[in-house]
């Protein structure tokens, strides 16, 4: 190990990224370029995985070059991925069977009505602590093995390969055809809904019950580990880590003692609480997942509850109903009142998420009077974000015991300091942003650091954590009761909207 | 009276078209409804694209009216300035270690719109929405220096917070100077002794500045005995500002 710098590949769901670290965990380096999405028909959505490889390839030379580095400066290279995200591909050629099925894609309902209907729901759950649903890998996988014309059959025969774009981007960066490594990582595995959580482990029976041949399988390994040498990419240099994108951001905010726990708010929003040693199953629809594995250690677990709608409602203010110009300006706006004028916005565009899960419901603008103007509109759309926000916290308190004492935050929603005071206010925690918006790359190369020992342990990591701002809550408890149930009732008026005809 | 300006006359009557038409329109088209010879109406619509007034579909080459002419009269928001300057008022935290502020004229006082924490871990209170004395800040300088109305420091109740405080307008008005000479302005201890801070502006329209960036810190750490910013620090300011700047062009 002779390079003064870690590298991340940050693959999403509209760019590959490759950013470089130095060793206080300042970012030097960013080069990026955005890949097709295909929407073939409705529901559906899927990516190129050749093209994901092809842009891969390019941005790495492109971030070293940015930062006048060559590869001998890399110490290690990390890996944090879109999850869900599947793909089947050939072993020998390298080219996969068909389009990868993006996470956005839901053309799996019918496979999981009857997940759903079947003997194993049970099975599922224990095994898991997931309930069966259109967003993990196994669904996607299934469809493909039933729609491929004969893909079951030439899986079998082990000359295929499954992986989420984490295994696809290892498998190549090692070599592909010629020697390349097929390993998945345990936060991405334990979103596949064939995983034993405990064991970190295929579970046969699950494999059997969706009929998905092992030999398709990739191995399961932690996420904090040598998982091969780059012999194109980066050649020589260790990937030392990889993480599905949510649980990398939970690393990149060192958040490694249960009960811390972050949200990113971006389009929608996903809180991840680390939940220690045990899995979390959840009685209030919230998701069981691992946080992060280390080589040689016990994984650490985390509960997740995702908000679907966040700074999509501020893009929906701008675009549907044109209130304003630019997605930051909806803050210039709010501010010119000091509340909602009681009126409350719940953006149930999709139905209700969690800890509700309600696809009949329906979004509602309630509280309407002739009092009511376009910045009490604006004050409530990103009031909605926080009420939601409330509303998975009280979710994971109540599941697991643990009472939080502050938030981290990310994502581009962090810039609106109005939302993150209502937050804080809503919670009743501070809430804090780390200095730079990308904790998922820094995750990953503080795990791909961690492995190859250009980071000795965790407490470095933590001292690395730099805060750049703190929003402590304002509100009194009256007003946050007061408006907690407002916002209950508000809740209430979208359920059941959606009936048949 | 002198007559018109010939060329302002054919840039207006350029807009005019362009704005009456449904659709963007070829060079050739533009020239035939102008009466002018292409290579006139070239240069026109190049100047035009150069200030933000007219746009080229870089697919098929057509023109129309830019973003720019809307935006005349309009000042930049202050929450969309602090959106497109987050990530280099990080990066300027990360890299100089000191605490990054950045401003907007507020009458004759700047208002902080965003500001990053210093990044060594001691307890801070975000200052956004606070109103700083602009005589007796590198901030508030820049801020004036480049304010598209002048008069404003004559407005100014010069308050001494410190000895060092520029608390004449003879002072100030020689610290402006400067600074509009160099294209950023430090001070040391004008409001509080012992705290120094280097700024640059933001530019957006030639010639005036919707913003400044600065860093704060301890005086030591900010500037060199000889009372100079340390080595570095200028340039990384200007590179931020100049960055933001850049993406304050494009609209979300």
């Amino acid at each position: 190990m002779s390079g003064g710098y870690v590298a991340a590949i940050d693959q999403g769901t509209t760019s590959t990224r490759c950013l470089v670290f130095d060793h206080a965990g300042r970012m030097v380096s960013l080069a990026q370029h955005e890949h097709t999405q295909h929407f073939p028909r409705p529901g559906w959505a899927e990516h190129d995985a050749a093209e994901i490889w092809a842009n891969t390839q390019r941005v790495l030379p492109e971030a070293l070059a940015l930062a006048e580095l060559e590869v001998g400066d890399i110490a290690g290279v990390g890996i944090a991925n879109q999850r869900e995200t599947t793909l089947v591909w050939d072993r020998s050629t390298g080219r996969p069977v068909a389009p990868a099925i993006t996470w956005q894609d839901t053309r799996c309902a019918d496979i999981v009505a009857e997940m759903l209907r079947g003997p194993h729901v049970e099975l599922f759950e224990q095994v898991t602590g997931l309930t069966p649903a259109g967003y993990f890998a196994a669904p996607r996988l299934r469809w493909l093995l039933d729609h491929v014309p004969g893909l079951q059959r030439r899986a079998r025969t082990g000359q295929l390969a499954f992986g989420t774009v984490e295994s696809w981007l290892i498998w190549n960066l090692t070599g592909g055809p010629d020697g390349g490594v097929h390993v998945t990582d345990v936060t991405n595995a334990s979103r596949t809904l064939l995983m034993d959580a405990r064991t970190l482990s295929w579970d046969q029976r699950l494999l059997d019950a969706l009929d998905v041949p092992a030999e398709l399988m990739p191995e399961i390994r932690p996420n904090v580990e040598v998982h091969g040498t780059c012999r194109v990419g980066l050649p020589g240099v260790q990937i030392g880590g990889a993480f599905g994108d949510q649980q990398a951001a939970l690393f990149g905010q060192t958040c490694f003692a249960a009960g811390e726990a972050k949200c990113t708010y971006g389009t929608g929003a996903f809180l991840l609480m680390n939940t220690g040693e045990a899995p979390a199953p959840s009685a209030r629809g919230l998701l069981s997942t691992v946080a992060y594995a280390i080589e040689g250690e016990a994984p650490r677990y985390a509960t997740e509850g995702s908000i679907a709608v966040a700074g999509a409602l501020v893009q929906w203010f701008r675009d549907a109903l044109e209130m304003i110009g630019s997605a930051p300006e909806i803050e210039t706006l709010a501010r010119r009142v000091d509340d909602t004028g009681d009126c409350y916005v719940v953006p149930a565009f999709a139905g209700l998420f969690a800890p509700h899960w309600e696809p009949d419901a329906r979004g509602v603008i309630v509280g309407l009077t002739s009092y009511v103007t376009r910045a009490h509109l604006a004050r409530a759309v990103l009031e909605a974000t926080a009420w939601q926000t409330a509303e998975v916290v009280e979710a994971m308190t109540a599941d697991t015991g643990i009472a939080f004492t502050s938030l981290r935050v990310d994502g581009g929603m962090t810039t609106n300091h109005l939302a993150m005071q209502m937050v804080a206010d809503v919670l009743a925690v501070p809430v804090e942003r780390p200095l730079g918006s990308e904790s998922v790359s820094v995750g990953a190369a503080y795990a791909a650091g961690l492995a190859v020992g250009y980071w000795p342990d965790l407490e470095v990591l933590r001292a690395n954590w730099r805060r750049a701002a703190t929003w402590e809550p304002a509100m009194s408890a009256a007003s946050r009761r007061r408006g907690r149930a407002a916002w209950d009732r508000a809740v209430q008026r979208t359920r059941g909207w959606v009936v048949e005809d | 009276m002198p007559g018109t300006i010939q060329s302002i006359e054919r840039a207006a009557q350029a807009l005019h078209l362009l704005g009456a038409v449904p659709e963007p329109l070829p060079l050739g088209e533009l020239a035939r409804l102008l009466d002018l010879p292409k290579t006139t109406v070239h240069g026109i619509v190049r100047t035009l694209c150069e200030v933000g007034f007219v746009v080229q579909d870089p697919a098929t080459g057509h023109y129309s009216l830019g973003s720019g002419l809307a935006d005349l009269g309009r000042a930049v928001d202050p929450h969309l300035l602090r959106a497109r300057v987050s990530h280099w008022a990080d990066g300027l935290a990360a890299r100089t270690g000191l605490a990054v502020e950045v401003a907007m004229l507020r009458g004759p006082t700047a208002e902080l719109v965003a500001h990053v924490f210093r990044p060594d871990g001691s307890p801070q209170r975000l200052r956004v929405g606070e109103l700083v004395p602009a005589h007796a800040t590198a901030l508030g300088h820049v801020l004036l220096a480049w304010a598209p109305v002048a008069s404003r420091v004559r407005e100014l109740a010069l308050t001494a917070y410190t000895p060092t405080t520029p608390s004449t307008h003879v002072a100030l008005g020689r610290a402006l100077q400067l600074a509009r000479r160099q294209g950023w302005a430090a001070l040391d201890g004008g409001l509080t002794l012992g705290t120094a801070g280097v700024a640059a502006p933001i530019h957006h329209q030639v010639g005036t500045a919707v913003g400044a960036i600065g860093v704060v810190g301890p005086s030591d750490q900010v500037l060199q005995p000889s009372g100079a910013p340390h080595p570095g620090l200028v340039e990384q300011l200007l590179a931020a500002a100049h960055a933001t700047a850049s993406t304050l062009r494009d609209r979300l």
